[in-house]
């Protein structure tokens, strides 16, 4: 062996994501990046860019958007579109929008129209063809299983069962009219190979990652924060400032806050490394259909 | 057993340090390197509680999924009372009801000095695919025995199937010791057996370790229960072996090119992910298959640019001079080439429920170079079972075998016990889109002359316009009696009329002679239609208008011809009757034969025809009258060289 060094864990992730990005640029007809502006976004977004530079990524971003997003997530999405001289293509499902769906009023069914339906009529309206998605095996079981290039008929149904063998880096993009494919990038990082990139590489990231004092209410045993005035109080409820942080990021109605007082990147590996509840626990979607509920999700078309 | 959760080794990650110094633990950790490995056993030999240890061991279980698993231990489990760390790794819902794992599971742990991805596969007869799925991507297997039951069946195919792969590191992890008193006599029986049988299939080197995953002796920590075991753990074993691309830095540098990346007139690099070996700035290079030589001028990043660049980065090139190169092409030492061939020895894993069909033309997909390929039946199979070379007319799901295979272009390519990105590769089903075939090349059969090809003084062009034409194949298929020589006959007669150099190929004039040694069967009329594809190409070469009139009922065969060509230049003529039509006129009495059961495979009676998707040119033959359909056809063939200004 010569005294060349050795690459790192994140640097074959880097190369591995960066690999899978180009291999769908060049045989795909129609690709999309799926940006929920998350911090598993974040760091997908840094790669695209770091894929084609010093051109700008070829393809266009995309939001689904449920109109109950964080605010700062909002003017983070406008600020990293601009950044990186990508189009940002931004759906909102006409039909949640009419009937006023809402997390507070409408449950399961909020997320079903907003994200699951809307996705689907995203791709739909403009005919993608590959979409990249921020998911991550470690982050579910049903997840551990999917191929890297997983394919949708074209309902964007998604079966377990009948997977494409995935073998070396030899990814099989070829496809009938009509299916199309979601793409995992990142599928092989864990929550913490996410945070020492971020923290590595200073990929900007919505400020809700860390801790501040912010106005929030304890509601069925989860921490949920005041972001704006749609937020309908229960009576005798008052928001109360706590300094808190979020470890994921969703619809704000729906996403739990942890109480924290980490406020440098350190500090919040930190406390993920300490803590003793996996990340996706302050999401209500997992807890649906008893053990599988993601599993179904992934069926009826959720990405 | 009563105890919920059984004697744990020690917790392995620093939990004081990330506690007292998260700089330092960080800086740890940005350090660590990466292994990829698979677990292979049979269904009860106890891998996925040894995964499950591993990541409970590596505090990859966080309270909340350790609540859930407790709760699913008593409900499904199968260790009564006790934690089922089989539950954390089973995923999907179906199989957990079922109580095995269908499917290969990506599992993530660290320690200190690595990160690690576990593949969890199968240990099913039916799932050889999932393995070798699982295997392609690891440096190493952990291959697991039951210490009460030994070397099985399994065990052997499953070594044979990471030996074949190319796995250099195999693992033999003698599983359930405390079920048998942590006996050293049986643990070096196991050894014996297995090393006689690694040795018989060609592995000269493994590591054996005696250990429990339930009870976790000699994962994490040496057991004191195993005094007569010296190490290393398992653990240990896993952060100290070398990893792939550690190894493949040092051999000659590849770089199939994956994307150019042109965002002005100014710029234009080549994009890939490094297969092996280092290159610098300065670096003479070489473009296969072209033969192109360059010198490498940057490595651009949106770092800056790098001074070097090796096996298992993701990189943009840029070259001193504009030479051709893009996708498929691969960028190599000039003094250090790989080779280019188009005929190899290979061995093929299919992977698929519909069997391989030989002679039939699949997409070959090897690094970024995707091509047409047709496989020769099997020279022969492997048993998996007993290693036994077994003959086979072709290869079934999980069928192991060597076979020669051809492409339709030339292909650069490295054995694949040299390089595994440039000797890898998987078969693609035309219609289905399905990756029938995993494919590992031994050799080229010839070499193929592409590098130093001799450029042709007269050129197919320069032919062709002396002739005052364009080259074209008018191919036309439809059913027996359909009225294909009918029209083409037309066709060409109306071409000579006007002084156009053509030449007809008819299905029974060339049954005649070129292909007389062929049959009905599926193969052979694959075959009958390849030869009359390469003829049709040899005839446009020489500036021809070619007509063929052939059933030509499979469209992969007729994609196949079509791909041979040059853009534009193969015009499928779809003669549209319908079969009751065609049964009715029966021109040739040949209908009535099928029927009566006197001729076999007949199209359209007991053998299929697949009707063209999108042909160039349709005739209903029920509508539009044989002249009138000529007339159109030609019209549509001069419009292609003689178009109206």
């Amino acid at each position: 062996m010569t005294d060349r060094p050795t690459l790192t864990h994140l640097a074959r992730l880097e190369a591995e994501a960066i690999h899978i990005m180009r291999e769908v640029v060049a045989e795909a007809q129609n690709p999309v990046m799926l940006y929920s502006v998350g911090k598993d976004s974040a760091v997908m977004l840094h790669l695209a860019r770091l894929a084609f530079y010093p051109s700008p990524p070829p393809f266009p971003l995309l939001h689904v958007d449920t109109t109950w997003k964080f605010r700062a997530m909002y003017d983070l999405r406008d600020r990293m579109a601009r950044e990186s001289g990508m189009d940002l293509l931004v759906y909102q499902n006409p039909e949640a929008a009419a009937r006023g769906i809402n997390p507070f009023d409408h449950g399961a069914l909020h997320t079903d129209m907003w994200k699951t339906e809307g996705l689907k009529q995203a791709l739909d309206k403009w005919g993608f063809d590959a979409a990249f998605g921020g998911a991550r095996r470690d982050e579910e079981k049903s997840r551990a299983k999917e191929r890297i290039f997983s394919f949708r008929t074209a309902s964007h149904g998604w079966d377990p069962k009948n997977q494409r063998p995935e073998l070396w880096n030899l990814y099989n993009a070829r496809k009938a009219k009509g299916e199309s494919i979601r793409v995992f990038p990142i599928s092989n990082w864990t929550e913490l190979d996410i945070w020492q990139y971020i923290h590595l590489n200073h990929v900007p990231i919505v400020p809700l990652y860390f801790a501040e004092e912010r106005p929030t209410v304890e509601r069925d045993g989860m921490l949920l924060m005041v972001d704006d005035d749609r937020f309908p109080l229960r009576p005798g409820e008052v928001p109360q400032m706590r300094s808190i942080r979020f470890r994921t990021l969703g619809c704000y109605p729906l996403t739990g806050a942890v109480e924290s007082t980490a406020q440098t990147l350190p500090e919040v590996i930190q406390e993920t490394l300490l803590t003793t509840t996996s990340e996706r626990q302050g999401r209500a979607i997992d807890k649906d259909a008893g053990g599988a509920g993601m599993e179904v999700k992934k069926q009826q078309g959720y990405f | 057993m009563t105890d919920p959760i059984p004697p744990a080794g020690p917790v392995y990650v620093v939990d004081e340090l990330i506690a007292a110094d998260i700089d330092a633990y960080l800086d740890v950790h940005q350090h660590k390197t990466m292994l990829r490995f698979i677990t292979c056993g049979s269904v009860d030999d106890g891998k996925s509680t040894l995964i499950g240890r591993l990541l409970y061991d590596s505090k990859m279980i966080f309270e909340d999924q350790l609540a859930a698993l407790e709760a699913d231990s008593r409900r499904v489990g199968t260790q009564g009372q006790a934690i089922d760390f089989a539950l954390l790794v089973d995923g999907l819902a179906a199989e957990r009801e079922q109580g095995i794992t269908i499917d290969v599971a990506y599992r993530f742990f660290n320690t200190e000095k690595r990160k690690f991805i576990v593949a969890d596969c199968p240990g099913h007869e039916q799932y050889t695919r999932n393995m070798i799925t699982g295997a392609s991507t690891a440096d190493l297997a952990v291959i697991l025995v039951d210490a009460r039951k030994g070397v099985l069946v399994q065990t052997r195919r499953h070594s044979y199937l990471c030996h074949l792969i190319g796995i250099r590191n195999i693992v033999l992890a003698v599983n359930k010791m405390d079920l048998v008193d942590y006996d050293q006599a049986r643990f070096d029986a196991i050894v014996h057996d297995y090393t006689a049988f690694a040795r018989s299939i060609g592995i000269d080197q493994f590591t054996a370790l005696p250990i429990s995953g339930f009870a976790g002796d000699n994962v994490t920590t040496l057991s004191d229960r195993t005094p007569w075991y010296r190490g290393p753990t398992l653990i240990d074993h896993l952060e100290s072996v070398d990893v792939n691309a550690e190894i493949d830095r040092e051999r000659p540098f590849r770089l199939p090119v994956q994307w150019v990346n042109r965002p002005n007139l100014d710029f234009r690099g080549f994009a890939g992910l490094i297969a092996s070996g280092a290159l610098r700035p300065g670096d003479a290079i070489r473009v296969l298959p072209s033969g192109k030589t360059s010198t490498v001028s940057r490595i651009v990043t949106q770092g800056g640019d790098l001074a070097e660049a090796v096996a298992g980065q993701s990189v943009t090139l840029c070259l001193a001079d504009e030479i051709d190169c893009s996708r498929g092409d691969v960028i190599a030492p000039a003094d250090h080439p790989p080779q280019v061939a188009d005929q190899f020895e290979t061995t093929l894993v299919w992977l698929n429920d519909e069997a391989l069909i030989p002679g039939r033309a699949y997409w070959l997909k090897l690094a970024t170079q995707t091509v047409s390929a047709t496989v020769q039946p099997p020279k022969y199979v492997v048993n998996v079972n007993t290693m036994e070379h077994m003959a086979a007319k072709t290869l079934d799901l999980n069928a192991i075998g060597v076979v020669e295979l051809t492409t339709d272009k030339p292909v650069v390519f490295e054995a694949y016990a040299d390089n595994r990105t440039l000797g890898g590769f998987i078969l693609i089903d035309k219609i289905t889109n399905a990756t029938v075939a995993a494919g590992m090349l031994h050799f080229a059969l010839r070499r193929a002359q592409n590098v130093h090809w001799q450029a042709l003084d007269v050129t197919r062009e320069a032919r062709a316009a002396l002739n005052g034409q364009t080259a074209h194949v008018l191919w036309f298929t439809g059913l027996s009696g359909s009225g294909k020589s009918t029209i083409a006959n037309l066709v060409e007669k109306k071409l000579h009329a006007m002084g156009k150099h053509t030449f007809l190929l008819d299905g029974d004039n060339v049954r005649h002679g070129l292909n007389k040694d062929l049959g009905f069967t599926e193969a052979d009329r694959i075959e009958n239609i390849r030869r009359v594809g390469e003829v049709a190409r040899l005839m446009t070469d020489a500036g021809l208008i070619v007509i063929t009139a052939f059933i030509s009922p499979f469209r992969a065969e007729r994609d196949m011809v079509r791909a041979m060509m040059a853009p534009g230049e193969f015009v499928e003529v779809f003669i549209d009757t319908p079969l009751e039509e065609a049964e009715r006129r029966d021109v040739k009495g040949l209908y009535k034969k099928a029927r009566a059961g006197t001729l076999k495979n007949f199209t359209g009676i007991d053998s299929p025809y697949e009707a063209p998707e999108r042909p160039e040119i349709r005739v209903d033959t029920t509508r539009e009258a044989a002249e009138d359909a000529a007339e159109r056809i030609v019209d549509r063939i001069l419009g292609h060289w003689m178009p109206t200004i």
